[in-house]
């Protein structure tokens, strides 16, 4: 999912930057300090996800979850997750500080996405929910997948096959992804309905 | 499960001024990623290496997160000599092994060694808590560093809230396969870690509010900027001076 530092050419990171920073400043803007709680947990769990591996037959694949921080989170989902890759990096020094803006918008933007496609259906309940909120963990994975492709793409011609390996590693997780997220919003909407209605406050 | 295993140590690199460590990590991360030449990536790994002796990190550590590095790298070096175009140097067992496509993978391990060394030095041996602080010093939003101080609280709460889940459904005598049971016991095992997280976090912001929290915390921690840390930030900056110079030749339009 993520790309590593060295890979990425100049133009890509610095745009990745541009991208990211302005998708965090407007997530702050609607995020006040009694939120950023809510949102601090929820960044942890995004955190904590990548380090539960799930079995898909023989292999594994580790949960990303982003399509669900879309559906709870909205906007938010761009510092939350910014703020959970820059703990990784602290904490697994698997990536530097000039990846992240790329990295972070490669998963935050499908989130945001998800969210307002199908913020709609998730509020209607019943079978629309479930088709929504499967939708929101299948297509931010996709999506995430198809952008991590596009920035090695853009980033030159040699690394045309090396993204197409990324985008084929990601069908699997796409559909485990989609389950997940499906069987966690049902269980969220029976259990606390409040925390998946945290971003219609306002 | 989640530890800070380069903060508490008592070494050169530790008793520097975060935001100086911060601050130095960046420049000199930022211009060896941004690189297009071999030469300032190199500069740059070297000084990282440096930095990290002085560190005195636990050198399994270091290796540990090394492998890890460089394992995606590993993949890079297996596709890209073979799937780059450009005039071919070998043919072993009939596979075309293209010049650039070598020369990428081996500037790429160059620039992800040195981001590496200089994040394992300069970054991760700052405490989070300090980290956030500095970050404020340096301009970045209160509420992001908020946000990324909390998260890092949350992530042992969450991690030990999901070990103790984990235990429970293994009590149960629950082993994780590819079927529907599986994937129904994760998705509520996610769900349940949500639903604990979100009931604590409410509990400690109506604690915090109990005690007159008002947007920021008022820290004993001061930041001491001494002479160390001038020199400390002087010579970061001639290092990331002299690594844009010799990055100049390769920015240069071709005639």
């Amino acid at each position: 999912m993520h790309i590593s530092e060295g890979v990425l050419s100049a133009p890509v990171i610095l745009g990745g930057w541009a991208l990211a920073a302005s998708g965090v400043a407007l997530g702050l803007r609607k995020l006040d300090y009694e939120h950023i709680m809510g949102v601090a947990i929820i960044s942890a769990a995004f955190f904590v996800a990548s380090l539960i591996h799930v079995p898909i037959g023989p292999a594994s694949v580790h949960l990303v979850l982003n399509g669900l921080m879309g559906a709870i989170l909205g906007p938010a989902a761009f510092p939350a997750i910014l703020v959970a890759l820059l703990l990784q990096a602290m904490l697994f020094q698997y990536g530097g500080l000039a990846i992240l803006g790329v990295n972070t918008f490669n998963m935050a933007m499908p989130a945001v996405l998800c969210f307002f496609l199908f913020r709609p259906w998730l509020r209607r309940g019943g079978a629309w929910r479930s088709s929504g909120a499967f939708l929101c963990g299948f297509l931010a994975v996709l999506l995430s997948g198809m952008l991590t492709a596009g920035s090695l793409a853009l980033s030159g011609e040699a690394f045309r096959v090396t993204a197409q390996v990324i985008l084929a590693a990601h069908l699997p997780v796409m559909v485990i992804e989609g389950i997940l997220t499906l069987l966690a919003v049902g269980f969220l909407a029976k259990a606390r309905p409040e925390m998946l209605d945290q971003s219609l406050g306002k | 499960m989640i530890q800070e295993p380069l903060a508490g140590i008592a070494s050169p690199i530790h008793a520097l001024d975060p935001r100086a460590r911060l601050a130095a990590s960046l420049a000199l991360t930022l211009t060896a990623a941004l690189a297009r030449g071999a030469e300032a990536p190199a500069l740059i790994l070297a000084v990282g290496f440096v930095c990290t002796i002085l560190a005195q990190p636990s050198w399994k550590h270091v290796l540990r997160q090394a492998m890890a590095v460089n394992g995606f790298i590993a993949l890079l070096w297996l596709l890209l000599p073979l799937t780059a175009p450009g005039p071919e140097i070998a043919t072993p067992l009939g596979l075309a092994v293209s010049r650039p496509g070598l020369d990428m993978a081996a500037l790429i391990t160059l620039k992800a060694n040195a981001v590496f060394f200089c994040v394992l030095a300069l970054l991760a041996t700052i405490p989070v808590t300090a980290l956030g602080q500095a970050m404020t010093a340096l301009g970045i939003p209160a509420k992001l560093a908020f946000l990324f101080v909390f998260t890092y609280r949350y992530v042992h709460v969450l991690a030990e809230e999901y070990a103790r889940m984990r235990q429970v459904a293994a009590l149960r005598g629950f082993e994780p396969a590819t079927d529907r049971r599986t994937y129904r016991t994760y998705g509520a095992l996610v769900a349940m870690v949500l639903v604990r997280g979100h009931d604590r976090a409410q509990r400690v912001y109506q604690a915090m509010l109990l005690r007159g929290f008002q947007g920021s915390f008022p820290s004993l921690h001061r930041f001491h900027f001494s002479a160390t840390d001038g020199l400390f930030l002087l010579l970061a900056g001639s290092v990331t001076g002299a690594a844009l110079a010799l990055e100049l030749p390769a920015w240069r339009p071709h005639v």
